[in-house]
């Protein structure tokens, strides 16, 4: 299946606002993210396991147990500092 | 008027509990928060600030705050307003004002909003300091006070 992923903050400096990724239909946003990691690179740096990120699936955050769908918006960004 | 708002434009607070009490007699208390920004930060000089935000995310996640505000205390109106872009030391960043009956429930209802927005609504601040650009930290201390409210959150 298709999904478009977005990056925000520290995470877009290091690798652009998003992509078109494609991942075996029933993923979870943590099967996403390993096989972001999994590409090496940047990715795999920023990405890595161990620091402080955030997911939101479809414009709401969410975990990285969550189901991924077709068509989805999927985000990654750092720790939110608003206010 | 929109509940909430996301622009790179100054606000007037004035103008904001105007609007906020207009055609509304219930009102007998508005309640209202300013954060601006700070010439120091984490042992730094700052000159000026980035905000960054998720384009349609902010708004809808500040929206559902709303409406989670005015489930749990007995208010009549909330607007909240955050800026983007680049921002000067002193220049207004956030404002949350909430009308009620009742002082108590405005109070606490802005209190709320504003602990809830520090740790879930999507905003990142850049700052510019005297060793560099570097981007903001997260603090634990803004997931304790969002768990006062009986939210776990884990964001920083």
């Amino acid at each position: 299946m298709k999904l478009q992923v977005r990056y925000f903050a520290s995470i877009r400096e290091a690798l652009g606002p998003g992509e078109a990724v494609e991942l075996p239909a029933g993923s979870t946003l943590g099967a996403l993210r390993d096989a972001l990691i999994a590409r090496g690179g940047s990715h795999a740096e920023v990405l890595a396991r161990g620091r402080a990120l955030r997911a939101a699936l479809n414009q709401v955050m969410a975990d990285e147990s969550a189901l991924v769908e077709e068509g989805a918006e999927v985000a990654f960004f750092p720790p939110v500092t608003g206010g | 008027m929109a509940r909430v708002a996301i622009q790179t434009d100054d606000f007037d607070l004035g103008a904001e509990v105007a609007a906020l009490r207009a055609a509304d007699g219930g009102v007998g208390a508005v309640a209202s928060f300013i954060g601006t920004v700070r010439d120091r930060n984490d042992g730094s000089g700052v000159s000026r600030m980035e905000l960054e935000h998720y384009p349609g995310m902010t708004e809808r996640a500040i929206e559902a705050m709303i409406d989670q505000a005015m489930q749990r205390f007995d208010i009549r109106s909330a607007r909240v307003i955050h800026r983007v872009g680049p921002l000067e030391v002193g220049d207004q960043i956030v404002m949350v004002a909430v009308s009620s009956a009742h002082r108590g429930q405005a109070f606490q209802a802005c209190e709320f909003l504003m602990d809830y927005l520090k740790t879930q609504a999507p905003f990142w601040k850049k700052e510019h300091t005297p060793e560099g650009a570097r981007w903001v930290d997260a603090r634990s201390a803004d997931d304790a006070a969002l768990q006062r409210w009986g939210i776990a959150v884990g964001n920083a």
